[in-house]
C-alpha cells in the first residue's frame, strides 16, 4: 500500500456561499426555450480585471490603463498570454499580477493542439472548446486515488481518472442559444448573466465590470455546456423574441402590468413602483439562497491581494440543481466572478461515486459498504456510471459474474 | 357592411406595413419571410384587387411593388379595371430602377408567362428608355425578355442582344443583320449607337472601357486586366457610385468623393451612418447639412415645413437596431432620416434616443430598449405629434412602453397629442410589423421621405373610409 500524492482533490469546505449582493437582476430577454437573465451591478468591480495579456488586441475592451491590481483568466481561455507569446489555455481559471509574468500559472499547452489558430483570428477571444474544458474543471477536484490498493487497475493508479471523457454540449449545439445570444441586447452596467433552457438554470456567469462582460458576451456561445441539455424537454414552436411566459416558469414573464392613472406622473410613479417591487421579487427569487443553497463545498485555489479563487463542487444531491464552478470572491466574501457548470443526471451519479470514493480513500471495500451495497452491487453502479475501469480488469469480470450467479 | 370596412381598412393597413418593410432580406430577429408574404399578397389580390393595385402609388418598396406587379399581371382581373390597373404598372414601373424591372420581366418571361397585356407594357416601359443604355448594362435579362416578349428594338441593340455583333465589319448603327424575333421598325427612338460602339470597342481597347458605365466597365476592366486603382480614377462615376465607392476607393488612394447636395435623404443616412464617429464628430457640420438639406427635399412636395407644431420622437437606437448582415444598421437608418424629416415638418421639434445620447448624427446600435421612459418624457412636453420608431421590442423591461401608452390612451390622452408609432422591421410571424399596443397605430417605415404620408395615412387606419374611399385616398396620395 503505497501513499499517492494528494493531487489536486477536494480540502475542507470553507463553508462560503455564494452572495449575490450587489447583483441586480433584469428582466429576462427570452428566444424561445432560452432565457437570459442579465445582472447589473450598481458598482463595478475596478480592481479586478480581464488580464490585459489575456485581452491582447481586442478592440471591445478598453485596454485596462494598468490601474487594476489583480488580473484573471477565465478557465479555458485561449490567448496569448505566456512570456514567448504562443496562444496558450489557461486550465482552470488564473490570477494573475498583472505586473509580473505568469508563473504559478503555467498555462497547459499540450491542450491548444485542439484551436484552431488561423492567423487571422489572433486577436479574437477565445475558449477551448467542448470536452476539454469540463473534463479539465472535473480533473481539477478529481485528482484520483490517494492510495493504491490492489483492487484498483493499474491505469487508474498510475494515471489518476484523466484522461476523462464527459460527454458536453458545446453552446454553438444548443438550439436557440445562438440566436437567443445574438439578439440579446446588453444591459447598461451588466456585469453577469443567468441562463435558463426550458426553464432550467444552465449556468451563472458573473465578471467584475461591464467591459470585461461585454468582451466575454459572445464567448458564451463557445463555452460548453453539461449534457443536462439533452435531458430538458424542448419547447419547440417558433422562436421569438420576449414571448411572455416562454422559458423560464415565471422568470421570462415580466408581466407588467400598470394600474390605472389619470395623470402622467402618476403614470410615472406607477412604472417606477412596477419595475422596483419586480426587481425587488426578482432579486430575491433568483439570486436568494436558493440558487445555489448552501451546498456547495469549495476549494480555495489562489489568494492574490484581496482576491481569493475557489473551486465548487456542488452536493450531488440527486433533487437539486448541481452546478459546479469557478468563483472569485473579493473582500467580505463578494462576489467578483462566476461560472457554473450544470451538471447531468449522470454527472451527478459520478460525482457522488467519486465523493463516496473520496470518502473511503479509494477503499474499494468500504466504499461498497459506505454506500450500502456489496462487491457486486457496486460494479453494477460503476458499470451504469461509466467508471468501472477503475477497478483492475480480472477483479471486475469476476464481480460482474457474481452478480450473474448469486451465491446461495 | 360596417364591419366589413372595417376589416378591409386593417388588412389594407397590414398590407401596407408589411411591403413597405420586406425587403427579403434577413432581420435582427427573424428570417426573411417567404411563405408568409406570398400568402399576404395572394389574399389582398383576391379580396380586394383595386386597393392591391392603388398600394402601387403609395410607399411600397420597390421588392413589393414588383410582386403586385407580377400579380396583377399574371392574374386575370376585371376586364374594365385593367385600365387603371394599367395606369399604375406603368408609373410604378418609371419609378422604379431599372435593374429591378428587368428581373421582374426576366422572371415572368422564365417561368414562361407571356400575354398581350404584359408585352404591351414592357414595350412602353422599354419605350421610354434608352434600348443602348439597357443592352449595355442589363444584357443578360434583357435578352430573355425582348426574345420572349417579341419586343421591338433597334437593329443594332438586336445585334449586341443576340451576339451578331462580333462578326466580322459589324459597327453600331449599320448593323449586319435583321432584328430579334419580330424584329420591327427600328429607330424608332435614339439607337445610342455611340455607346454600343463604345461597348464594342471596349472588347478590343483599354481606352473605350473608360467611357462605359461604371458597372459595366468594371467586367470589362477585370477581363482586360486594368488595375482598380486606375479604373476608378477614369470611370465616369455616378453620384450614387461615387457615395458608395468613397471608402473602398480611398483604401485604393483614389478620391472619387461626389458632393452630398443631390442624394436622397435614405441613401444619404446610409452613408453617414457607415462612417466611423470619429469621422462623423469631424465632418459634422456638412453631414448635418447635407442631412437637413436632403430633408427638405424629401418633403418639398407635401406639407409645408414647420406644419406640424409640436412634435417630438422618440427613436430607438439599441442594439437591435443593428439589422443583420444583409441589411446593415437597416432600422437606425430609419430612425435617423426621420429624426430629420420630423425636424424639419416640426415648428418646435424634440427628439429622445433609447440610449440616452441625444444627437442624431452619432447614433450608433448600442445597449438595451427602454422606450418607456422616453416616452413619458415626451409626453410631459405635451406634443401635437409623438413619433415613435422602433422594431417595437422593447427589452427593459419588456413591455413597459405598451403598457404605458395603454394607460396613457385610455386614461390621460385629452385627444391633443397624436401618437404614431413607426416600425422598420418586417416580423414574418405577424404578417406584418410588430405593434407596441392595439392603443396606438403602427405603419411600417422603409424611406423616412414617406413620412408625410404615413402621417396621414395614419389617421385612415383609425378613420371610417369606405373601400373605395380607401383606394382613392391612396392614388390622390402618390408617390
Amino acid at each position: 500500500m503505497t501513499r499517492l500524492n494528494d493531487g489536486t482533490g477536494l480540502t475542507d469546505g470553507t463553508g462560503t456561499v455564494l452572495d449575490f449582493a450587489g447583483l441586480q437582476p433584469r428582466p429576462a430577454q427570452t428566444w424561445g426555450d432560452v432565457a437570459l437573465i442579465p445582472l447589473v451591478r450598481a458598482e463595478p468591480i475596478r480592481d479586478l480585471r480581464l488580464d490585459a495579456r489575456a485581452v491582447g488586441a481586442v478592440r471591445a475592451v478598453p485596454a485596462p490603463d494598468g490601474s487594476y491590481l489583480v488580473g484573471y483568466v477565465p478557465h479555458a481561455y485561449v490567448a496569448t498570454w505566456t512570456p514567448d507569446g504562443t496562444p496558450a489555455a489557461s486550465y482552470g481559471t488564473q490570477l494573475l499580477d498583472p505586473r509580473r509574468p505568469p508563473a504559478t500559472a503555467e498555462p497547459t499547452r499540450g491542450l491548444v493542439k485542439r484551436v484552431r489558430s488561423a492567423a487571422d483570428d489572433a486577436a479574437r477571444l477565445r475558449f477551448l472548446p467542448l470536452v476539454l474544458a469540463l473534463d479539465g474543471l472535473l480533473g481539477l477536484e478529481f485528482g484520483g486515488p490517494s492510495i493504491a490498493w490492489a483492487e484498483l487497475s493499474r491505469r487508474v493508479v498510475r494515471q489518476g481518472l484523466s484522461p476523462r471523457c464527459e460527454a458536453s454540449i458545446r453552446g454553438s449545439d444548443v438550439a436557440g442559444l445562438a440566436d437567443a445570444l445574438r439578439t440579446f441586447e446588453i444591459c447598461a452596467g451588466q456585469c453577469g448573466l443567468l441562463l435558463y433552457v426550458a426553464g432550467q438554470l444552465i449556468s451563472a456567469f458573473v465578471v467584475p465590470h461591464p467591459a470585461d462582460y461585454r468582451a466575454l458576451h459572445a464567448s458564451l456561445l463557445l463555452d460548453l455546456y453539461g449534457d443536462v441539455l439533452r435531458e430538458l424537454p424542448s419547447q419547440g414552436g417558433r422562436w421569438e423574441p420576449n414571448r411572455a411566459g416562454a422559458g423560464t416558469a415565471g422568470a421570462g414573464d415580466h408581466g407588467l402590468a400598470l394600474p390605472a392613472v389619470d395623470s402622467l406622473s402618476a403614470l410615472r410613479a406607477a412604472l417606477a413602483r412596477a419595475t422596483d417591487s419586480w426587481a425587488a421579487s426578482a432579486a430575491e427569487t433568483w439570486l436568494g439562497p436558493d440558487l445555489f443553497g448552501d451546498t456547495l463545498t469549495f476549494a480555495p485555489a489562489y489568494r492574490m491581494g484581496r482576491y481569493r479563487l475557489a473551486r465548487f463542487l456542488p452536493s450531488f444531491d440527486r433533487h437539486r440543481d448541481n452546478h459546479l464552478g469557478e468563483a472569485i470572491f473579493g473582500p467580505q466574501g463578494a462576489l467578483a466572478y462566476l461560472h457554473t457548470y450544470r451538471l447531468s443526471m449522470t454527472q451527478v451519479r459520478r460525482g457522488r461515486m467519486l465523493r463516496a470514493l473520496r470518502a473511503a480513500d479509494w477503499d474499494l471495500d468500504a466504499t461498497a459498504a459506505g454506500l450500502g451495497v456489496d462487491r457486486a452491487g457496486l460494479m453494477v453502479q460503476l458499470d451504469a456510471i461509466g467508471l468501472a475501469g477503475i477497478v483492475r480488469p480480472d477483479l471486475a469480470a469476476a464481480w460482474r459474474a457474481a452478480r450473474r450467479r448469486p451465491t446461495a | 357592411m360596417d364591419r366589413t370596412e372595417a376589416v378591409a381598412r386593417e388588412d389594407l393597413v397590414t398590407f401596407l406595413g408589411a411591403a413597405t418593410t420586406e425587403t427579403g432580406q434577413d432581420g435582427f430577429y427573424a428570417a426573411a419571410g417567404g411563405v408568409e408574404l406570398d400568402f399576404l399578397h395572394e389574399y389582398v389580390l383576391v379580396n380586394y384587387r383595386e386597393l392591391y393595385a392603388a398600394t402601387l402609388a403609395a410607399s411600397i418598396n420597390d421588392r413589393n411593388a414588383g410582386l403586385v406587379v407580377a400579380n396583377l399581371l399574371t392574374q386575370p382581373g376585371d376586364p374594365i379595371a385593367r385600365r387603371s390597373e394599367g395606369a399604375l404598372i406603368a408609373a410604378r414601373l418609371r419609378r422604379m430602377p431599372p435593374q429591378r424591372v428587368w428581373k421582374l420581366f426576366e422572371g415572368l418571361c422564365r417561368a414562361g408567362r407571356g400575354n398581350r397585356r404584359l408585352r404591351a407594357i414592357a414595350q412602353e416601359w422599354l419605350d421610354g428608355r434608352d434600348p443602348a443604355f439597357d443592352a449595355v448594362k442589363y444584357r443578360r435579362a434583357m435578352r430573355v425578355v425582348v426574345r420572349h416578349l417579341h419586343l421591338r428594338v433597334p437593329a443594332d441593340v438586336a445585334d449586341v442582344l443576340t451576339g451578331r455583333w462580333r462578326r466580322a465589319g459589324w459597327s453600331a448603327g449599320g448593323g449586319a443583320g435583321g432584328g430579334v424575333g419580330a424584329g420591327g421598325p427600328a429607330g424608332a427612338h435614339p439607337s445610342g449607337s455611340v455607346l454600343l460602339e463604345t461597348w464594342r470597342r471596349a472588347h478590343f481597347e483599354d481606352r473605350a472601357v473608360f467611357d462605359l458605365p461604371f458597372t459595366v466597365a468594371e467586367g470589362l476592366a477585370a477581363r482586360r486586366g486594368i488595375r482598380r486603382a486606375e479604373l476608378l480614377r477614369r470611370a465616369h462615376l455616378t453620384s450614387h457610385e461615387r457615395l458608395r465607392l468613397t471608402t473602398s476607393a480611398g483604401r485604393l488612394g483614389v478620391a472619387v468623393a461626389g458632393d452630398l447636395a443631390a442624394v436622397p435623404l435614405r441613401r444619404l443616412t446610409t452613408y453617414v451612418l457607415s462612417l466611423d464617429l470619429a469621422e462623423r464628430e469631424r465632418r459634422r457640420a456638412e453631414l448635418t447639412q447635407a442631412l437637413r438639406a436632403a430633408a427638405r427635399r424629401a418633403v418639398a412636395r407635401t406639407d409645408a415645413a414647420g406644419s406640424w407644431g409640436r412634435v417630438a420622437a422618440v427613436l430607438d437606437d439599441s442594439y437591435s437596431s443593428s439589422g443583420s448582415t444583409p441589411a446593415r444598421r437597416a432600422p437606425l437608418i430609419a430612425a435617423v432620416g426621420a429624426a430629420f424629416v420630423l425636424e424639419v415638418m416640426a415648428a418646435q421639434f424634440r427628439s429622445a434616443w433609447t440610449s440616452g445620447r441625444r444627437d442624431a448624427l452619432l447614433a450608433t446600435p448600442h445597449g438595451s430598449t427602454d422606450l418607456a421612459g422616453p416616452i413619458l418624457d415626451a409626453l410631459d412636453w405635451a406634443p401635437d405629434l409623438l413619433v415613435i420608431v422602433s422594431d417595437g421590442v422593447d427589452t427593459d423591461p419588456p413591455g413597459a412602453a405598451g403598457e404605458v401608452l395603454r394607460v396613457w390612451s385610455e386614461r390621460i390622452d385629452d385627444g391633443s397629442t397624436a401618437v404614431l408609432h413607426l416600425n422598420p422591421v418586417f416580423d414574418p410571424d405577424r404578417y406584418g410589423v410588430r405593434t407596441l399596443t392595439p392603443a396606438v397605430p403602427t405603419l411600417g417605415l422603409r424611406d423616412p421621405a414617406d413620412l408625410p404620408l404615413l402621417r396621414s395615412l395614419a389617421g385612415v387606419a383609425q378613420g371610417r373610409m369606405t373601400r373605395a374611399e380607401l383606394a382613392e385616398w391612396l392614388l390622390g396620395h402618390a408617390t
